[in-house]
């Protein structure tokens, strides 16, 4: 049994309610950091904690919050990033449901660090009934003295926001989000500058996702260096995990990252195995932008080692032969599964959803959205996988926003490590309407050069 | 006040000393020449514009003088501040090349490649750029996105299937006029400009949106299928206009003006916005104190019509008259009488 810091009590009766939260020993966090401590110190916790984001890109939070700039006379803003959008990805969903006060109260002592008396929550647009829930939440917290004029008589003002967005996966990018709470369109923009210069109306302003807020409490809580001790190496803490696909268990668990990637899979504690008792063939452990692994390079890296669910060991090999931690949406795939047709999805997906502000994105997603669909429905060619590969490459590190890379990497990793499937799909057209690949050889242990 | 501090940058090895918080692109602009980034969404004139159509990437290889990292991936130069030491590579760098056919390609996907009939042709930026950094090919084989023409007031047409979403005709609205009718829709590969619910774009100088954009997506109904922009002889001229500073750029066929335009510079950008007025109403000789022929700084088409000299507006001073030794000329053939032979004899 794994610590559990963030959903520890997410299951308590009536804990969604405020007194509930507050028997449970809740907003404990705020009394300390409010009472007892001063901004910088917040930060200096969280940065001891070594506490890295959780929206997808796992920088540093108390490095990021560090950078903003505090001019004279200028409010500073903290937005709650909740535009939690990616496929396979539904924690911060989970969190906000179950336990929102954790949110409410991470928010509140975050603000006071950064002083922002303005704090928003950017809620994805789909998210409907738990902006109800949220604001419920923040009357009751405000009801109590905890949000408002003069906090716990301390003479902080914090009032929160919520904004619901209008569904685009692109304003999930912190500079998108930042335009689209504005009110305009949901175009990322062109960095430096960076928020933590001029954000939110040209304010220093901090981006942080619901995890990453919702983890300051127990840091202030049990304190930075305690924290520190959970995890390995620099991957600290607990990260909440949603796992989906061919499993038998799928849902949201809390991780302490010392894990083997094979026993979340197939332990009882979490994802209890894959179901109707198929193979394991493929799986994106961070969320649907992250390259896609096989069986073989998923459960062991390139060198032979036992992979395990935290930071460094999940992009061990780089995108040779690993993926990231992502987002942590872990998404299964069975042996039943096709790596084209769910290449073709993720494709479609970010063509889509691309701003179409810079060129290569908008018009290179498009262009392998229908290769794709060529290879996928018998009508491709064997140069379409080498041009394929040449778009992604274009794209990739060429976009104003990580968006091109997201589109991107799917592509490049499928054909990466499933390049058999791709040219199977192109040689035998009609076989590849009918039935699949199936798991060939991607389960199969990989040989592992010995050196000297 | 202490004195601007100069900066030194080296872009393909060419080193100059720009004022601090000039643009990479502007830099280069300064040296000029192949060392020049193209730009298809820049605009100097334009506060916030580029960035956008990535054409103007660059690598840099050198940080700057306190921060030798090079960065780690292209950047767009035309957003991108010097720094005191910064060494940039632009044709020098293969990186480069490559990225920027690259985008050529994927600006061109779904770019109609209706030259012939499209009014830019000759002075179109993504002609000049495809030719310059593009492919002979395209690897694409699929159907391209096309839109309806849509009328955007008396003036304007818009031709959403030529356009490559520059944005530089939503900066000019919105910084031109007081309220902006027109936007961007929908988003990637099926954006589109757009006014929402069909409406005219009515501004004293909306017309400029013409001029800035580099394709033929937004064309001047007052000239559209008028003539071919390399048949034109271009003139500077200028009125006293209410309204705006009235220097534009007449495009004469013999005596009778074709169109008017907003005077550009070598990079194609206009120098003094005009209203719309002087480019759509004002298209009579008489209207205009034409000082001379317009050079154009590009390597367009229209630069190759060399016509500077004594053309223009000079009428030639031989005249017939003057050759016939003061005969006036006289009828060889009175046609009149010729064709009473056709008379029918029996009336």
């Amino acid at each position: 049994m794994s610590v559990k810091l963030l959903l520890a009590k997410a299951h308590v009766e009536g804990i969604r309610g405020f007194d509930v939260y507050r028997r449970e020993g809740g907003y404990q966090s705020v009394e300390k950091a409010l009472k007892q401590m001063n901004p910088e110190s917040i930060v200096e916790e969280v940065k001891k904690s070594g506490l890295r984001g959780r929206g997808g890109a796992g920088f540093p939070a108390g490095m990021k919050w560090s950078f903003i700039a505090k001019p004279e006379g200028v409010p500073r803003h903290l937005v709650c990033n909740a535009d939690e959008s990616e496929p396979g990805t539904f924690k911060d969903r989970y969190l906000m449901e179950f336990i929102p006060h954790l949110l409410i109260e991470g928010l509140i002592v975050s603000s006071f660090a950064l002083g922002s008396n303005d704090t928003y929550i950017y809620i994805r647009g789909e998210y409907a009934w738990i902006v109800d829930i949220l604001e419920d939440a923040i009357n009751e917290a405000k009801a109590n003295g905890f949000l408002g004029k003069n906090i716990l008589g301390t003479g902080f003002d914090c009032e929160i926001h919520v904004q619901r967005g209008a569904g685009a996966y692109i304003c999930g990018e912190e500079t998108a989000l930042i335009e689209s709470l504005e009110g305009k369109r949901g175009n990322p923009r062109i960095k430096p500058p960076f928020p933590a210069i001029q954000g939110v109306w040209q304010r220093p302003t901090v981006v942080n996702n619901v995890e990453t807020l919702a983890a300051v409490v127990p840091i202030i809580n049990m304190g930075g260096e305690e924290y520190a001790k959970i995890g390995v190496g620099k991957s600290t803490g607990t990260k909440l995990i949603s796992a989906c696909g061919n499993i038998n268990k799928p849902g949201v668990y809390e991780i302490d990252m010392t894990i083997s990637v094979e026993e979340f899979i197939y332990s009882d504690e979490y994802c209890g195995g894959i179901a109707n008792g198929k193979k394991l063939k493929a799986c994106i452990p961070g969320g649907s932008s992250v390259p896609i692994l096989p069986a073989n390079l998923l459960l062991k890296t390139a060198k032979g080692e036992t992979r395990y669910m935290n930071y460094e060991s999940l992009s061990d090999g780089g995108f040779a032969s690993g993926s990231m931690m992502g987002s942590g949406g872990f998404i299964v795939l069975d042996e039943d599964q096709c790596i084209v047709r769910n290449t073709l999805s993720l494709a479609r997906f970010y063509r889509h959803e691309s701003c179409g502000q810079c060129s290569p994105c908008r018009e290179g997603t498009g262009w392998m959205e229908k290769i794709l669909h060529n290879i996928e429905y018998g009508k491709g060619k064997i140069s379409d996988i080498d041009l394929l590969w040449d778009i992604q490459r274009k794209i990739e590190g060429n976009t104003i926003c990580p968006l091109g890379d997201a589109a991107a990497w799917p592509v490049a990793a499928a054909i990466r490590h499933f390049r058999d499937e791709f040219e199977w799909h192109v040689n035998n057209p009609l076989e590849a309407q009918e039935k699949n690949y199936g798991l060939a050889h991607y389960a199969d242990p990989i040989h592992v050069p010995v050196t000297a | 006040m202490s004195e601007q501090q100069l900066f030194k940058v080296t872009i393909d090895n060419i080193t100059i000393e720009v004022p601090a918080g000039t643009t990479i692109l502007n830099a280069a602009r300064q040296i000029g020449g192949d060392v020049t980034p193209p730009a298809m969404c820049y605009y100097s004139k334009l506060e916030g514009s580029g960035g956008k159509c990535r054409t103007c990437l660059v690598e840099v290889s050198k940080g700057s003088e306190k921060d030798p990292r090079p960065m780690p991936k292209l950047i767009a130069s035309c957003r991108t501040t010097v720094m005191d030491g910064m060494e940039v590579k632009n044709i020098t760098s293969e990186k480069v090349i490559d990225a920027r056919a690259g985008v050529v390609e994927f600006l061109l996907l779904n770019h109609p490649l209706d030259c012939p009939i499209c009014d830019q042709a000759g002075e179109c930026h993504l002609q000049d750029l495809s030719y310059d950094h593009g492919k002979e090919g395209t690897r694409y084989e699929f159907e391209r996105r096309t839109f309806k023409k849509h009328d955007l007031g008396p003036y304007i047409q818009l031709h959403m299937t030529r356009c490559i979403l520059c944005y530089r005709c939503v900066y000019t609205a919105d910084q031109l006029s007081k309220e902006r009718s027109h936007g961007v829709l929908d988003r990637g590969d099926h954006a589109q400009i757009a006014t929402f619910i069909e409406k005219s774009l009515d501004n004293e100088f909306i017309g400029n949106v013409i001029d800035v954009c580099p394709v033929g997506a937004l064309t001047d109904k007052t000239f559209r299928f008028k003539n071919r922009v390399w048949f034109l002889k271009p003139m500077d001229a200028h009125r006293d206009c209410p309204t705006c500073s009235g220097k534009v750029t007449l495009w004469n066929r013999g005596d009778e003006v074709y169109r008017v335009t907003a005077r550009k510079d070598k990079w194609g950008e206009v120098e003094d916005w005009i209203c719309n007025t002087c480019r759509f109403e004002t298209k009579n000789t008489s209207d205009w104190v034409i000082e001379g022929p317009r050079e154009i700084d590009r390597h367009s088409v229209i630069a190759q019509g060399h016509y500077q000299g004594s053309v223009g507006m000079n009428k030639p001073t031989e005249t017939f008259a003057a050759v016939n030794a003061g005969r006036a000329p006289h009828l060889l053939m009175d046609i009149h009488s010729v064709s009473e032979v056709n008379k029918d004899s029996s009336l």
